[in-house]
């Protein structure tokens, strides 16, 4: 497991040196990394432009869970996957294996390395025209394989331990996302998984831009979670920030003075991370936009006098990306909808930016948190932002308080200007991670 | 106690471990090793606690790991169920 970096160690140089790669990796020569496909698992749709479109559309995710009775539960709400069935996308030799939240990955980056043009199984002869130690995946999973392990652990104690799967030994397993996709694609060039709660999803986003930087041309990366099952749930409602709220249009609301907490959410996005020169070289033919600045930083301890470390993240994000505040034309905040991290994201943003100084969304209202899932996921919005002008409005929050200072995009998708995005997610428990994406 | 037939093998291994597009089970594969039919040794881990419960018996580890072929394999889950009787 990985911490997010210090400040000191998020800026990496372009270092060719390091490459371990094969002689037909082209080393990093402009240092710049670009997203070339994207892959969408989540409650609202399932795949990119799906997901997209119900973003723009106001369509929620947001249900009752139906995975088990919830009576009883003092939560009841989700933003579930209904209508994902793990056997039309992938072979049933992955199925026995499998944790609901892998399968969402590895589809996720079926779906990416399909958009990007990568053939699946590529290998040395694939249509990228990369070897296999020339792609790497690094993916992020907040809560691991918490569905698989109930029913062993079900097993386990009903029916004894002979009974339990052999595939629990990797089900659980937070690297497991990073290992399936590692090995249903051969990519053997260097891989990682981090773990950084809900902030996890954008510093392994940042650490494949740190990978294509040091000569590994092509990186799968992104985060995806899952965990409905009644001992995922139970623990997450015991964190203390679920909503108890029962209706969904008024149960998320970040940023509203009713915030009573989050729904959570299932599934994630995977994209592809490819250095530039790269990806023009073998011809990949979108290029959704530039990962341009990345930071995390982390809370001082509790009782510290220190502010929290959101806005610094956001500083040191937009320095590595060498812009400005006024460069940013939308942001994708964290969207807590806890009173008090709502004040203190807006108190971040208005400290950056000035009051009204931006426009600032949180589509994921209609997902419901989807926790390593969600950073990556606004990343992909954050980009389809940047393509076609427009930002998804912020889900069933109606009634801001003024003193937060935040334009925040209500009621309708707004036209928006500029050629950058700052996406923000934070951690439980004090992590804050920063992504500026830039357009092509 | 019953002898476990090639039908049987088949459907643990397709039940613990699934099935891999490229191999047809359904043909002769007594002799086929079990790295050809796309199951590794987690799979045969998995479907040997699957025939032990099934049939009452306790595999040996290494023998169990060397079963290489379907054929192996029967051979010692049916010697072990015979000299059980």
């Amino acid at each position: 497991m990985s911490s997010p970096t210090t400040p000191g160690t998020t800026r990496s140089v372009p270092d060719p040196g390091t490459a371990a790669g094969t002689s037909a990796a082209p080393a990093a020569r402009s240092g710049r990394t670009v997203v070339t496909g994207i892959g969408v698992v989540a409650p609202c749709g399932l795949g990119a432009e799906a997901y997209w479109k119900a973003l723009l559309a106001g369509e929620s995710g947001i249900t009752g869970l139906s995975r088990f009775d919830t009576s009883g539960y003092p939560a009841t709400l989700a933003g579930e996957i209904r209508d994902f069935d793990a056997r039309e996308h992938l072979p049933s030799r992955l199925l026995p294996q499998t944790d609901v939240s892998t399968r969402y990955a590895v589809v996720a980056a079926d779906w990416a390395l399909a958009d990007a043009g990568v053939a699946q199984e590529a290998g040395e002869t694939g249509e990228a025209g990369l070897a296999d130690y020339d792609m790497g995946v690094v993916t992020s999973t907040a809560q691991g394989g918490f569905d698989f392990t109930h029913r062993e652990f079900r097993k386990l104690w009903d029916e004894g331990p002979e009974y339990v799967s052999v595939y629990e030994s990797f089900a659980w397993f937070y690297a497991v996302n990073t290992g399936q996709i590692s090995i249903r694609n051969k990519m053997r060039g260097p891989s990682a998984a981090l773990v950084g709660e809900q902030a996890g999803g954008l510093d392994a986003v940042g650490h494949a831009r740190r990978t294509v930087r040091r000569g590994t041309p092509l990186v799968v990366s992104g985060g995806v979670d899952s965990a409905f099952d009644p001992w995922g749930y139970s623990a997450q409602l015991a964190g203390g920030r679920v909503t108890t709220a029962t209706d969904p249009a008024r149960a998320y609301l970040p940023f509203d003075r009713a915030a009573s907490g989050h729904v959570p959410g299932e599934g994630g996005a995977i994209l592809v991370v490819e250095d530039a020169d790269s990806a023009r070289e073998r011809g990949a033919g979108t290029v959704y936009g530039e990962i341009a600045g990345y930071a995390a930083t982390f809370d001082p301890p509790p009782g510290s006098e220190r502010p929290p470390g959101l806005r610094r993240a956001a500083e040191l994000a937009l320095a590595d990306a060498g812009l400005e505040p006024a460069d940013i034309g939308i942001v994708y905040a964290d969207a807590a909808a806890v009173p008090e991290l709502d004040r203190a994201e807006a108190e971040a943003l208005r400290g950056l930016f000035g009051a009204y100084g931006v426009p600032v969304t949180a589509p994921k209202t209609l997902t419901g948190r989807m926790y390593a899932g969600g950073g990556p996921a606004d990343l992909a919005a954050a980009l389809f932002t940047l393509r076609d002008g427009v930002a998804p409005a912020t889900a069933h929050t109606t009634d801001v308080p003024d003193d937060y200072g935040l334009d925040l995009v209500l009621g309708e998708p707004r036209a928006v200007r500029g050629r950058a995005a700052l996406v923000l997610a934070r951690g439980r428990h004090g992590f804050n991670s920063a992504i500026v994406v830039t357009a092509p | 106690m019953a002898q476990m037939t090639l039908e049987e093998l088949r459907d643990t291994l397709v039940a613990c471990a699934g099935e891999g597009d490229a191999v047809d089970l359904s043909g002769d594969i007594l002799d086929v090793p079990f790295e050809e039919l796309g199951y590794d040794s987690l799979a045969l881990m998995e479907s040997a606690a699957r025939i032990e419960r099934a049939y009452g018996i306790s595999l040996p580890e290494e023998a169990t790991s060397e079963a290489d072929t379907p054929r192996a394999l029967l051979d010692l889950v049916n010697g072990i169920t015979a000299s059980a009787v």
